[in-house]
């Protein structure tokens, strides 16, 4: 750590590393210095002038945005020169500024507002005509109306340096200098909408939620992402039971304010009108909405029955339901049903990676070391599209901490444009491919893995034995697909494994040998689509089904129960680096339940007591009976992340690597949640496609001087 | 070419081969001493060469007047990196057009410089930056380059002496900005000339995130003269702390406008009516802007100086770039102030908001004025915006538009008022209230 | 894009002149020796110089906005450049310019009728001490009057 430095700010002896900007500085003392530019995280601007201080034996006001801090300084941020300074800058900056607030979607929430609330002059001496031009539209969701913008910059550095996609710009010079889109009328990228949020005023807005609410009329609920696997921290704005926005302004979360497309606009499933309100059941070979207890009834009958003649139950769950939902309902499935066919669609192969790792510690990766480890190999995966989150973190610690990043992909990825190293392989021989490299990952001194879907089974083993072989530290993250791809896993909703890795002395089948099972009695699907891909074998299996929508397999069966979304109910998850977070209600559909609720309520009416079916209870439960679930609670309380920890137990077992599929979601994909997401859909221009040639800011150099 | 008679009372330095038939060829250097400076340097070491430099007194010409000498002292020489030299030919202030003259009739005594200061840092590659109106420029000079590879004063094992340089042109593309010397890095890089935030200064990291040494035509071309003739010669012409001579464009209400080499500190008043040919058509003197546009105004009164960087400092101007612009009695000095401000409101690259936003406010509030549209209050507030642009802004260019439109307010106010008395005279009405219509 | 064989050098030459892995470097003057052959900084040109520096069409379009002699649109064949700034001015510069508006009958950044010229107000060319003075394309002219400006123009009219 660099020397600490004394410095005065406002009269207040604080103390920094030498070398810390001052406006870093006197942040961390409680002492706001206003920026509009200056964005932590990004490269320096000094554009807006808002920063200027006063600092002793300084000839001129200085920017505390590029200001090291410096022994003896002495600094005041609030010196009638210096306010007078902010107060003209503030007149300058409206001139331009069209003042259009009342009907500005930022309004509320609007740094210019505020910053002129505090500072500003009461009128303005202005009495020219501003110049003027219209709002354009750029893309499905980014509209930009040029004369609100103050050329702060932020969103051409979160595109260029945060994104890596370098979509945006500045043309013209001077008064009339503009940002711009990367295809002259119109943009293409990767549509996450991080320009509108950064965006200081009002100048970018979002297609999804302009002209919808005033800011202040919304609820506003802290919640995890439902899409991919990242688990990143949404807050959605809510109103009257809507949901209107999802942004993550307050940087809570493992995410920041980070969020992708999906994240941030793909929300919309949720109020999709084609959302199941009421249960459904078979009447003469319709489907025709019934009542809950008549369905329920309906479906404990025939459940008890097929239990009592020892009959046949196949049972699938979901990526997607929580962690109280997954192990209630692997428990009532074994414990009550006696069944032990229990599977869900498995998009990475954790369980061999905890295997093989055995005995060792600290080396499954968690998400902070995305953004500490000294270097990375990524195998087989097209992060930017489908870990999103993942991406963008190892795109920061390059910029800030100069990340070695080694690529070995099937084709061209983000990634290549920073990484050291980079290579095109097909799956299967990732691992040939990384001996070359041998003496420059050893030489970074500790290694972070990362590795999709492709390698499985003993490419996994043999990845840990070459990991083993560096002589440094190793960590690995096996990439999975969804929001609790990696909780469904932990809480044993697999045929040969109960929840935390345990052996399961009575396998049943797996998802695949279900569909084909010709003498299934029972077929019961808890938000999953199979029937989408593969028919059941089973003609004369009684088919249960729990989703949000009628999906192909809802539609063939005889029970449909209305499910509530992940934005619809409580109860934790865990997410691609083991992390646990809490869910939390935001919004309702009239008709709907939960899954534990639905599962709590089928045990009920049959009779047998599974446990009380709130999702704090059966949380409760899991933490006393699932290893590494024993997280302390005030993290997640407070909407913090978690880390589960499963490794050390030996997994006995090893499943068909062929179980293991990756979905293939890219950025604008996700499941069937997509298909009913509006916003996805509409991004037409860009389709997302894996492995496509790279796109983004080509020059290594720029971004190189911009960390 | 010549455009202009020289004067007698020229002291010619770095103009000396000016007139000479061919003057801009190889030879015709050669066979005036051309490259002897640089063989000399050849056989100096690097702290002699910077040494002899900083005993020179030259300070740059390009209008801060930065000692030379000793901005070759920050490049760190023992850095990994490649160092380079770039040689900034932007000339873009307004009054100036002295660089135009020394690149097109003696190109080799610039690139003479330019090798010596690349001796001086144990430079690689240089550039030279030619704004974008002086294209033909860039075709002598490409010549002259040709030249200097043909004859081994460039490129590899240079003069069999083991050093290695590479020169080459660098068109600019219209933009007044990248006269300052980081928006220029930028420029050269292929990016918008935004300048950068420093420091790092060039000397550390210049051209290509590299150690450079950054400095004005005149700046170059007057380091071969130093090292042939030695630097107490060349510090002898001008007065203390302010070496040599300095090329000054005169232009405006003088007989015989034109650019010439006058030693430092050579008086304003003596400039304009001995070297200048006195006021056009027997005016009275009322103002000049003593160093291109972004310096104070002097009146006639204060113009009794000596012109070097320390005695224009005091005068609370600047030498600038030494575009010395007289002005008569008739001068209308709102319009003069508009003009100005119109320039810097067309320049302004639009990065920080005091200048981009306060420069066109000017523009238009002085269009005001000059059209007979304003107020007193208008005047007032010229003069308090631009104070508030002063010392605000990302780079020098807002002090440069608010320097001078400062003067102009305090020191010919009377004719801002006169305008807004007269037209309110027309008007009936002692401070019409404007209502400002067009732009 | 398919440039003359001169050009097409020129600008592989340009290339050459940068460190290695800076060849953006070449972006300005790629953009200026190919205006001049292409007429306009077109759409086309815009992106063939982004694949020759290794840069993004956005990236190249950031700077042709920045800088004042890239031109989106075809100018005359003569582009008449007037200089109005300081030196001029106090000289008749805006005279000049006047007078050249209605020489050619068009204004600021015009073009007449059959393409032949173009007009602009420009800052200073940097010909303070013969002001006033004007640019056609890349030539100057010095202490220009009016009655000097329509030879000038009349001259270029006789060539066609």
């Amino acid at each position: 750590m660099a020397d600490l430095v004394t410095l005065t700010v406002d009269g207040k002896q604080i103390q920094a590393p030498a070398g810390t900007l001052l406006i870093d500085a006197a942040k961390r003392a409680g002492i706001e210095i206003p920026a509009f530019c200056y964005y932590e995280g990004y490269s320096l601007q000094a554009a807006c002038r808002m920063c200027l201080v006063e600092v002793e034996k300084a000839p001129k006001l200085l920017a505390g945005c590029t200001l090291p801090v410096a022994e003896g300084m002495v600094v005041y941020t609030e010196s009638p020169a210096v306010v007078a300074a902010r107060k003209t800058t503030l007149e300058f900056l409206l001139t331009n500024h069209p003042l259009d607030c009342p009907v500005c979607d930022k309004g509320g929430e609007c740094e210019l507002q505020d910053m002129v609330f505090r500072y500003g002059a009461g009128e303005s001496r202005f009495t020219e005509v501003k110049h003027h031009v219209d709002e354009k539209q750029w893309s499905p969701f980014v509209y930009f109306d040029a004369p609100r913008c103050i050329l702060c910059y932020r969103c051409v550095r979160v595109c260029a340096e945060g994104m890596g996609v370098g979509a945006l710009g500045v043309v013209n010079r001077g008064v009339i200098s503009e940002i711009a889109p990367s295809h002259g009328d119109h943009l293409e990228c990767d549509e996450c909408g991080m320009c509108i949020d950064i965006c200081p005023v009002g100048a970018l807005t979002s297609g999804a939620y302009r002209y919808k609410t005033r800011p202040w009329e919304m609820n506003h609920v802290g919640t995890i992402c439902t899409h991919c696997s990242n688990g990143c921290k949404t807050t959605l704005g809510v109103r009257n039971g809507e949901i209107i926005r999802a942004n993550n302004r307050d940087r809570s979360g493992i995410n920041g304010e980070f969020l992708c497309v999906k994240g941030r606009f793909g929300f919309d499933f949720n109020d999709n009108p084609e959302r199941l309100t009421s249960p459904m059941m078979r009447v003469d070979g319709k489907l025709e909405p019934v009542s809950w207890s008549t369905a329920l009834t309906a479906v404990a009958t025939r459940f008890a029955e097929v239990k009592q003649r020892g009959g046949a139950f196949g049972v699938i769950g979901s990526n997607h339901t929580t962690n109280e939902e997954n192990y209630y309902l692997q428990k009532f499935a074994r414990q009550g049903l006696g069944a032990n066919n229990i599977d869900h669609f498995r998009t990475g192969d954790v369980a061999t990676l905890v295997d093989a790792l055995s005995g060792s510690s600290g080396t499954l990766a968690r998400f902070d070391d995305f953004y500490t480890a000294k270097a990375a190999l990524v195998l087989g995966v097209d992060l930017a599209q489908q870990q999103p989150l993942l991406a963008f973190k190892l795109r920061e610690n390059w910029r800030h901490h100069g990340l070695k990043l080694f690529a070995v992909t099937p084709g061209p990825v983000r990634e290549d444009k920073y990484a050291t190293a980079f290579t095109r392989v097909e799956a299967g021989q990732q691992l040939a491919a990384l001996e070359p490299w041998r003496d420059q990952l050893k030489a970074a001194g500790e290694l972070l893995i990362v590795y999709g879907a492709s390698i499985k089974g003993k490419a996994v083993r043999d990845l840990v034995a070459f990991g083993a072989s560096l002589g440094i530290p190793v960590k690995y993250v096996p990439l999975v697909d969804f929001s609790n791809s990696r909780g469904a896993i932990d809480m044993g909703l697999v045929p040969e494994l109960l929840p935390g890795f345990k052996p399961s002395d009575q396998p049943g089948l797996t998802a695949p040998e279900m569909l084909a099972a010709a003498n299934l009695d029972v077929l019961w699907i808890v938000g999953a689509n199979p029937f989408e891909r593969t028919q059941p074998a089973a003609q004369n299996a009684f088919i249960v089904v729990h989703d949000l929508f009628l999906t192909e397999t809802a539609q063939r069966a005889d029970v449909v129960f209305p499910a509530s979304s992940a934005y619809e109910k409580n109860g934790t998850v865990t997410n691609v680096t083991g992390e646990l977070q809490k869910l939390k209600a935001a919004a309702k559909t009239m008709g709907a339940k939960s899954d534990l609720e639905i599962v709590g309520l089928i045990s009920k009416e049959m009779g047998i007591k599974t446990g009380i079916w709130t999702p704090d209870a059966v949380f409760d439960e899991i933490r006393k009976t699932v290893h590494g679930y024993n997280v302390p609670l005030p993290i997640i309380a407070t909407g913090g992340a978690a880390q589960t920890a499963p490794v050390n137990g030996r997994v006995k077992v090893e499943a068909n690597p062929a179980l293991i599929q990756s979905a293939g979601d890219t950025l604008y994909t996700s499941g069937s949640l997509g298909r009913y997401s509006k916003a996805l859909t509409s991004v037409l221009e860009y389709p997302g496609q894996l492995y496509h040639p790279a796109r983004g800011t080509p020059v290594a150099e720029e971004a190189e001087a911009s960390r | 070419m010549l455009y202009n008679e020289p004067s007698p009372l020229e002291v010619r330095v770095l103009t000396r081969r000016f007139g000479l038939p061919n003057s801009a060829h190889i030879d015709t250097y050669l066979g005036t001493d051309g490259y002897k400076a640089f063989a000399k340097a050849l056989d100096m070491t690097q702290e002699q060469i910077i040494e002899e430099v900083k005993a020179s007194g030259l300070r740059g010409r390009g209008g801060a007047g930065f000692p030379t000498g000793m901005k070759w002292g920050f490049v760190p020489r023992q850095s990994p990196k490649p160092k380079y030299i770039v040689v900034n030919a932007d000339e873009s202030e307004p009054g100036t057009c002295k660089d135009r003259l020394l690149i097109e009739n003696d190109p080799h005594q610039l690139i003479e410089g330019v090798l010596i200061a690349a001796l001086a840092v144990g430079a690689t590659r240089g550039w030279i930056y030619i704004r974008g109106e002086y294209r033909y420029l860039i075709d002598i000079m490409d010549k002259a380059l040709a030249e200097a590879y043909a004859r081994g004063y460039l490129g590899q094992n240079i003069l069999g002496r083991g050093f290695h340089f590479d020169l080459y042109t660098h068109t600019g593309a219209g933009a007044y900005e990248c006269g300052e010397e980081s928006a220029l890095l930028e420029s050269l890089e292929g990016k918008r000339g935004v300048p950068r935030i420093r420091p790092p200064f060039p000397a550390v990291s210049g051209a290509f995130q590299s150690p450079t040494i950054l400095n004005n035509v005149e700046t170059f071309c007057a380091v071969p003269p130093i090292l042939l003739d030695g630097a107490a010669k060349f510090a002898a012409y001008g007065t203390p702390k302010n070496g040599g001579t300095r090329l000054f464009c005169l232009s405006g209400h003088v007989n015989k406008p034109g650019v010439y080499e006058l030693p430092m500190g050579f008086n304003l008043l003596r400039m304009i009516n001995e070297v200048g040919g006195g006021m056009r058509g027997g005016k009275k003197l009322k103002a000049v802007i003593p160093g291109g546009s972004s310096c104070p105004v002097l009146k006639a009164e204060e113009c009794d100086l000596p012109m070097d960087f320390d005695s224009l400092m005091k005068a609370k101007s600047m030498l600038g770039s030494g575009g010395v612009v007289v002005m008569d009695e008739t001068t209308d000095m709102v319009k003069a102030a508009l003009r100005i401000m119109k320039f810097y409101a067309h320049e302004s690259c639009g990065w920080c908001i005091p200048c981009r936003e306060g420069t066109t406010w000017l523009k238009k509030l002085l269009s005001r004025l000059d059209e007979g549209r304003g107020t007193r209050a208008d005047i007032d507030l010229v003069g308090d915006l631009s104070k508030n642009m002063l010392g605000r802004t990302f780079c020098p260019l807002g002090d440069a538009a608010a320097m001078p439109t400062i003067s102009f307010v305090e020191k010919f106010r009377d004719e801002f008022e006169a305008k807004v008395a007269r037209y309110a005279a027309a008007a009936g009405s002692a401070e019409p209230r404007l209502i400002s219509l067009a732009q | 894009m398919k440039f003359s064989p001169e050009l097409d050098k020129k600008l592989n030459d340009l290339l050459t002149r940068y460190p290695e892995g800076r060849q953006r470097g070449a972006l300005i003057p790629m953009l200026m020796f190919a205006q001049d052959e292409v007429g306009a900084i077109t759409k086309e040109l815009i992106n063939e110089v982004a694949r020759r520096c290794g840069v993004t069409p956005l990236q190249v379009d950031e700077v042709v906005g920045y800088y004042s002699m890239m031109h989106k649109k075809p100018l005359g064949k003569h582009h008449v450049q007037v200089c109005t700034n300081i030196s001029c001015l106090l000289v008749g510069g805006e005279e000049l310019y006047e007078h050249a508006c209605k020489k050619l009958g068009i204004g600021h950044k015009e073009v007449t009728q059959d393409g032949q010229f173009s007009l602009e107000e420009v800052e200073c060319m940097g010909a303070c001490s013969w002001a006033p003075a004007i640019q056609i394309g890349y030539d100057f002219h010095h202490n220009v009057t009016p009655e000097r400006f329509d030879q000038l123009i009349d001259a270029l009219k006789k060539v066609q």
